[in-house]
């Protein structure tokens, strides 16, 4: 945590470096699906691959309310440039800060911090998304290594990745989340492949890919955690994805906010019968809905991320606010849309864009079914598993 | 090298602003921030320092109450320290008042460069830095919009309506710096965190020898003695093109003097 007047500073600094820099190369990185050399260094330079990393190892420190604070600047431009740090800030990064030993930490974290080394998290399988517990990687050690074999899929960062947190079954007879440990496994290990970029519906200049484990050795001190992190992993995964949902519905709710500002600018100079739309009460209540639900998504993360904070609230919080801000920003991009009319369908037109962008936001760290399942199950405990 | 920058500290311009009706002068109330011109010429003294292999950036800023918001994000940019000239005494100084003071305190810092910005984005004189080389005797290059320091000499690039003369003069000088000339950099999250930690000297004008009948609304030979609204814009002119419709339009660019 930081000082609030240090915290009024950097989102200053990452304010106007999102509209002045990043705003104006939305469409080339839609377009070129990359993001230009130039704004990757600023962010390294400002200091965007750790804010949410300790500072004891190179991060800012942010707490969870502060990041979300932050995170929402970043949701006012290309989801992409978020996602270039979001793995090093949230889910890989997460996994060192919650699940590493120290010398873990101390190896990795600095670099992942300053984004000279990008870290990616592995988790999902062709067989195992909405229920990674069934996940059929394994681990199997052979004298002071870890041999890694299986596929991942989807994986964000994997074809830049310099290191990916890999996990992988260590007890074979163990059923569902018991057997399951975490790997750091460095990209140049051998035995890791990464296939070609997937080719996405939106959110353009953010990667994923494949990656493939082929009898991939490993050293001992590899296992996160050490000894006492085996067959801990996937509870490590789980408390890096409630971080990382809250961290999510903030991107939503950013995002929300550049969708109400597209809308009234264009409403306002859009002449329709000699007068602009912005005059027709239909066109009004689509601004207007789309208003009060980036307010109520906004108040929602910051209540949650609060909670977060106190520790009062780690899980049933972070899967609402994931789960009703990423509904909400598909919602308000629908609206977006629809205030512009036919040009809103067009290509180089930001809300089209971002109606793509949105999309992905109801599906990654959790599918709304599953924020779902989450939230019913806290609230109606073994009832909801009869 | 030694690179001192004259930062002034000004209303956010994103806030509307509002003339006090007693005096006539910008009401200053609420927090100042840094005024965009003076960031080019922090971004250009960090480059100069980083080109000569070491050195230092002082800010030397004139403010009410103690102002140090726009202070902090230079040095978050990077700037090593700053001076801080702030009295109660200086309210309504004019900006040749402004440029005895800030003279007076750049001569403590003893800067082998100054630099400042042509003009500040709220009160727009475009005088402070000449007269400022006027009170401290030292050479003044204008517009610059490149600058390179080796051996005691400075080369400056000085921007022209048809394109740039090449200047060069000893140092110390002081340089007023064009707008938009470089991209300034955007303050790290450790160069904030560290902002807090730099030396910011704050002084009176006692500690500079300045005697308070020189400035303030008492020393001031400019005086604001009326305000009056800017004229309400009139409709344009609309251009029907018959064909003829761009010679209408390059006749009034030319009378505009644009082209
Ligand atoms: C762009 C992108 C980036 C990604 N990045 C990463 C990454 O970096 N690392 C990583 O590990 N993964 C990543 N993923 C994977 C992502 O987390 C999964 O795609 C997601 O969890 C869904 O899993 P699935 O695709 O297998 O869908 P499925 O699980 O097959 O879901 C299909 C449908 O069934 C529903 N469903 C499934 N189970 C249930 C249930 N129990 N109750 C009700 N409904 C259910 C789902 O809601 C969905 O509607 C990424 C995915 C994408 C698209
Ligand atoms: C009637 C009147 C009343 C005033 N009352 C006050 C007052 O109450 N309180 C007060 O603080 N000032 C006051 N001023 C001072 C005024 O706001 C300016 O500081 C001064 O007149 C400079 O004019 P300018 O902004 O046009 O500078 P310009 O000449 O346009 O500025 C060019 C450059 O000079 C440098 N510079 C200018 N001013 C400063 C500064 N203050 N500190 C550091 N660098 C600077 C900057 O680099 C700037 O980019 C008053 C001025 C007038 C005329």
């Amino acid at each position: 945590m930081i000082d609030e007047s240090d915290l009024q500073e950097i989102l200053a600094s990452v304010r106007r470096f999102v509209r002045e820099r990043v705003v104006p190369l939305e469409q080339e990185i839609d377009e070129t699906d990359a993001i230009p050399e130039a704004i990757r260094q600023t962010a390294k330079d400002m200091g965007l691959f750790g804010f949410a990393l300790p500072e004891e190892h190179g991060g800012l420190g942010l707490n969870m309310e502060q990041e979300t604070r932050l995170v929402m600047e970043l949701g006012y431009t290309s989801p992409a440039v978020r996602s270039m740090f979001g793995t090093n800030n949230g889910i890989a990064g997460h996994v060192l800060m919650l699940g590493g030993d120290d010398e873990q930490k101390a190896e990795w974290l600095p670099r992942i911090a300053s984004g000279e080394a990008v870290a990616s998290f592995a988790l999902t399988e062709p067989e195992a998304g909405s229920d990674p517990a069934d996940l059929t990687s394994t681990a199997t050690q052979d004298g002071d290594e870890w041999v890694l074999n299986g596929t991942k899929r989807y994986i964000t960062n994997a074809p830049l990745a310099d290191v990916f947190l890999v996990f992988a079954r260590t007890d074979p007879t163990a059923k569902g989340a018991k057997g399951i440990s975490c790997f750091i496994v460095p990209r140049d290990t051998a035995g890791v492949e990464v296939g070609p970029k997937d080719q996405k519906m939106g959110q353009f200049g953010a990667w994923t890919a494949d990656v493939y484990l082929n009898d991939a050795r490993v050293p001992a001190s590899s296992l996160v955690g050490g000894d006492a992190g085996l067959h801990r992993g996937y509870y490590t995964a789980m408390g890096c994805l409630a971080h990382g949902r809250v961290h999510i519905a903030a991107m939503c709710v950013g995002l929300a906010g550049r969708l109400v500002d597209e809308s009234v600018t264009y409403a306002k100079e859009r002449m329709q019968g000699g007068k602009p739309i912005a005059g027709f009460q239909l066109v009004q209540g689509l601004i207007a809905d789309s208003q009060t639900d980036y307010l109520a998504g906004r108040s929602i993360v910051l209540e949650v991320a609060r909670s977060f904070d106190a520790g009062t609230d780690q899980k049933l919080g972070p899967s609402c606010a994931k789960y009703f801000a990423s509904e909400m920003v598909s919602r308000v991009a629908d609206n977006a849309v629809q205030v512009h009319g036919g040009a809103g369908y067009m290509r180089g037109v930001p809300v089209e864009r971002m109606y793509r962008d949105a999309r992905l936001f109801r599906i990654y760290e959790g599918t709304s079914q599953i924020q779902q399942v989450i939230i019913a199950r806290q609230l109606l405990g073994d009832a909801a598993r009869a | 090298m030694k690179v001192a920058v004259c930062v002034k500290q000004i209303p956010d311009p994103a806030v509307p602003g509002e003339l006090d009706p007693s005096t006539n002068t910008l009401n200053r109330d609420d927090k100042l921030i840094l005024d965009e011109s003076d960031s080019f010429g922090v971004e250009l003294a960090l480059q100069l320092v980083e080109a000569a292999g070491g050195g230092s950036v002082t800010l030397v800023s004139m403010a009410p109450r103690s102002e140090v918001s726009g202070l902090r994000t230079a040095l978050a940019m990077g700037a090593d320290d700053a001076v801080l000239v702030s009295d109660d005494a200086l309210a309504g100084t004019d900006a040749l008042g402004t440029a005895k003071v800030l003279g007076a305190a750049l001569g403590r810092v003893e800067p082998d460069l100054i630099l400042a910005g042509v003009e500040s984005s709220d009160g727009y004189t475009g005088t402070v830095p000449e007269q400022i080389a006027g009170v401290m005797g030292i050479a003044s290059v204008t517009f610059a919009k490149k600058i390179e320091a080796s051996d005691g000499m400075l080369s400056i690039q000085r921007q022209t309506d048809d394109g740039y003369d090449e200047v060069t003069c000893p140092m110390p000088a002081l340089v007023s710096v064009t707008g938009g000339v470089v991209e300034p950099r955007y303050p790290s999250f450790k160069g904030i965190m560290a902002a807090k930690k730099k030396p910011v000297d704050q002084v009176g004008i006692a500690d500079l020898g300045i005697d308070a009948s020189a400035v303030g609304f008492a020393g001031s030979r400019q005086e604001t003695v009326a305000v009056v609204d800017a004229e309400a814009r009139e409709a344009g002119e609309i251009v029907i093109d018959e064909g003829e419709g761009f010679q209408r339009i390059a006749d009034f660019l030319a009378e505009l003097k644009v082209i």
